[in-house]
């Protein structure tokens, strides 16, 4: 997918006044964050699984080696396949490769965000594969020609009109406007698309180390469709997903629900390991995973390691008002809200996405409800450093703060110029406030300057107690 | 220095910036409470901003060239306090953070940071202190301003505090805990989003139906404030310490909107 993250200001401005956008962005936002706050009051120890999961995430990340090679050799001796790729290109042409040489004419596909990462259904369809996404959001998304505008919503961006809309264009009608119509329309088209299907690809939510197995949760039951009716199965994931054990897993599986939808538990979680076995009434010929690096190992070496801990919930976005207010297409590429704002400088490169870790008020709501406690607003401050130290800050921007450093490290000066402009706000004022203010329009214009009373407290001070 | 045994604390008063040029007011009230509360309070003249713009904005050398300047200002005084839950959560946490690898500054940001109190929970967590005889005739709904309720667990004590107030009656806004869209310079780098989370805010505040909205800092109740004046809402605006002092009788900020024309 190609990255538009430098258009960020005016996808914002646009998506603001957007109405469908915002009608779908207040219903989910709400949806998930009362949910999420319902199911973290009913589970008394969810703070400490947090802080559980963060240091066993930190320890997975700090013997990675051992674990991914522990999980290949599981996987191998379940005759599976494990295929490395250091980045997109190289897990495109694995992918490829595979269904090529199965001739695949239909694939179908779970929801996973790291083929959204490597641009995985444009390459499949250049070569002549029909590609069918199962999962409802995505298949919406499909039918629009769009990307998906959150990592577990992908369609959240959607009304339901809008899906009426779709569905009727896609197929033939006639065009229903209920919900359980409209997913029962779905899932007759998409069940014959499974029986069809010579690949059927996945994510990874977790991969055990221990089993070889891999992990999907879906609450439409699509993934276990597509992994057993396929000839082939491959997972695709991060490597960062793996954990030590299924009890490891066990841990993440409690925090990942809640987080995410605000349920106890998906309706599906599916573990699966390796191909088909003999005595196995179904599932497929061949089993592969393959683990993405792109940009992941080089965040492992260095100071954004703890973003690696994300298990992809999506609770950041779900109470970042800034993706409440623009929603995820705003950002640009595949990872919306702040755990994006993170991943998307780091994989696509700083001055790719200047605006990403700026547009940001640092609230701190996306680090509070983060199951395994990213500090997602410090990682977002240290992109800001790393920008102001390769000079992709603005000039402007940069000749700011280095007036504003010489002036305020002069407290004498200081005190000066905020007397002045204290009087001077103070008498260009109107009943109280400026309603319009030529060098600060990005305040005037969207609300009124309050006014100053004329004189600083500091001034006031000395007058009164005559201290020095 | 001699201390007489029945003398209080001695706080250095942090100014704020926006105290010190839009809401002297709000140094007034915090210097009527602490005395209240027994202090002994003075505001040192070499001070001026936290550093917060420059740490925000990645300038971490900026930062740190005034976070010296805060050291040295504060660092002979039993506590420094302030009327603002973001320049103390600066000092309390980004102070040692900034000086992690300079073993001559990082004790002394250390032990800044030890002593630094935002005033509401200063005055609730180490004096104990309730506001005395303050009187306040209205409904207020209370903001609960990012970086005191997240970085430094401000949420009960000004609640508590306010409770204190003859003739007040608090109303709980919902989404009190959703960040207003200040945010420092973004309110002002990114305006349209800014727009859409404040005119999430003020529908919120009017809802309650509350004439007056109090929170922590000013930064946040600027711009409600600026808002709630744009959108012609006749809510008055004011800093918690305004209200807890006594010293929320003249106009809110923003002036008082026009009841009607």
């Amino acid at each position: 997918m190609e990255i538009r993250s430098k258009e960020f200001k005016q996808r914002s401005v646009f998506a603001i006044h957007d109405a469908n956008l915002q009608t779908a962005l207040g219903r989910a936002r709400y949806g998930f964050v009362g949910k999420r706050a319902l199911q973290v009051a009913e589970l008394p120890e969810f703070e400490r699984l947090r802080e559980e999961a963060k240091n066993t995430k930190n320890h997975i990340l700090d013997n990675l080696d051992h674990y991914l090679e522990r999980y290949e050799a599981a996987v191998t001796a379940a005759g599976g396949h494990v295929h490395w790729a250091r980045d997109a290109e190289e897990a495109r042409k694995i992918i490829l490769d595979i269904c090529k040489r199965v001739d695949a004419k239909t694939v179908t596909k779970g929801k996973s965000m790291v083929s959204e990462e490597i641009g995985l259904n444009e390459a499949l369809i250049e070569n002549g594969m029909e590609v069918v996404e199962t999962d409802l959001g995505e298949y919406i998304i499909q039918l629009a020609h769009e990307p998906p505008s959150h990592i577990i919503a992908p369609a959240v961006h959607k009304t339901k009109d809008q899906v009426s809309d779709l569905f009727e264009a896609a197929h033939g009608g006639p065009r229903k406007t209920e919900v359980p119509d409209l997913v029962n329309e779905a899932r007759l088209v998409l069940r014959d698309k499974y029986f069809k299907a010579d690949v059927g690809i996945t994510g990874g939510n977790f991969l055990v180390a221990e089993t070889g197995s891999s992990i999907i949760v879906t609450n439409e039951g699509n993934g276990d469709l597509t992994q057993t009716l396929a000839k082939v199965h491959i997972v695709t994931s991060g490597i960062e997903r793996v954990v030590p054990t299924l009890d490891d897993a066990t841990l993440f599986l409690r925090l990942l629900a809640r987080s995410a939808t605000g349920q106890e538990t998906e309706t599906y979680t599916t573990i699966s390991t390796g191909p088909r076995r003999a005595e196995d009434l179904d599932g497929p010929e061949e089993y592969h995973v393959v683990l993405v690096d792109n940009g992941r190992s080089k965040m492992l070496a260095g100071r954004f390691k703890e973003m690696l801990r994300c298990i992809r919930c999506g609770a950041c976005m779900n109470h970042c008002p800034v993706y409440g207010a623009v929603g995820g297409h705003a950002y640009g590429w595949v990872y919306p809200g702040p755990m994006g704002s993170v991943l998307t400088p780091l994989i696509k490169g700083l001055d790719n996405a200047y605006d990403l870790p700026n547009a940001c008020t640092l609230n701190g709501r996306c680090a509070s409800v983060c199951p395994v406690k990213i500090p997602l607003p410090d990682l977002l401050r240290e992109l800001r450093h790393m920008q102001h130290q390769q000079d992709i800050t603005p000039v402007m921007q940069k000749r700011a703060l280095k007036v504003w450093r010489y002036v305020a490290t002069r407290p004498k000066l200081y005190h000066a110029l905020e007397q002045v402009g204290a009087r001077f706000l103070s008498a260009i004022a109107k009943n109280g406030s400026i309603r319009r203010l030529p060098l600060a329009s990005g305040w005037t214009d969207v609300r009124d300057l309050p006014a100053p009373a004329g004189r600083t407290f500091l001034e006031l001070w000395q007058g009164k107690r005559g201290q020095k | 220095m001699t201390e007489s045994p029945t003398r209080g604390p001695r706080v250095g008063l942090f100014a704020t910036c926006l105290m010190n040029v839009f809401r002297p007011n709000v140094g007034f009230s915090a210097v009527k409470l602490l005395e209240d509360a027994g202090c002994t309070v003075e505001v040192p003249a070499n001070q001026t901003c936290c550093g917060q713009p420059g740490y925000n904005s990645g300038d971490y050398d900026a930062a740190r060239a005034l976070a010296r300047q805060v050291i040295e200002a504060f660092e002979n005084y039993d506590y420094i306090v302030g009327p603002s839950g973001s320049c103390m959560a600066t000092i309390r946490h980004d102070y040692p953070v900034l000086f992690q690898d300079d073993p001559v500054w990082l004790p002394r940001a250390q032990a800044l940071s030890e002593k630094s109190w935002e005033l509401l929970s200063f005055l609730a967590d180490v004096l104990h202190a309730a506001p005395s005889d303050s009187r306040y005739e209205g409904t207020v709904t209370y903001h609960d301003s990012c970086s005191g309720l997240r970085g430094l667990g401000i949420k009960g004590q000004p609640r508590a505090l306010l409770g204190e107030v003859d003739g007040l009656k608090l109303k709980e806004m919902e989404d009190s805990e959703v960040c207003c869209g200040f945010g420092g310079t973004f309110c002002v780098k990114y305006p349209e989003i800014s727009e859409k989370m404040v005119e999430d805010k003020v529908r919120n505040v009017l809802a309650t139906g509350a004439d007056t909205l109090v929170g922590g800092d000013l930064g946040c109740l600027m711009n409600i404030a600026g808002r709630l004046k744009r959108v012609n809402a006749p809510v008055k605006v004011f800093h918690t310490a305004e209200v807890l002092a006594g010293l929320a009788d003249g106009p809110g900020l923003a002036g008082a909107a026009k009841e009607s024309e």
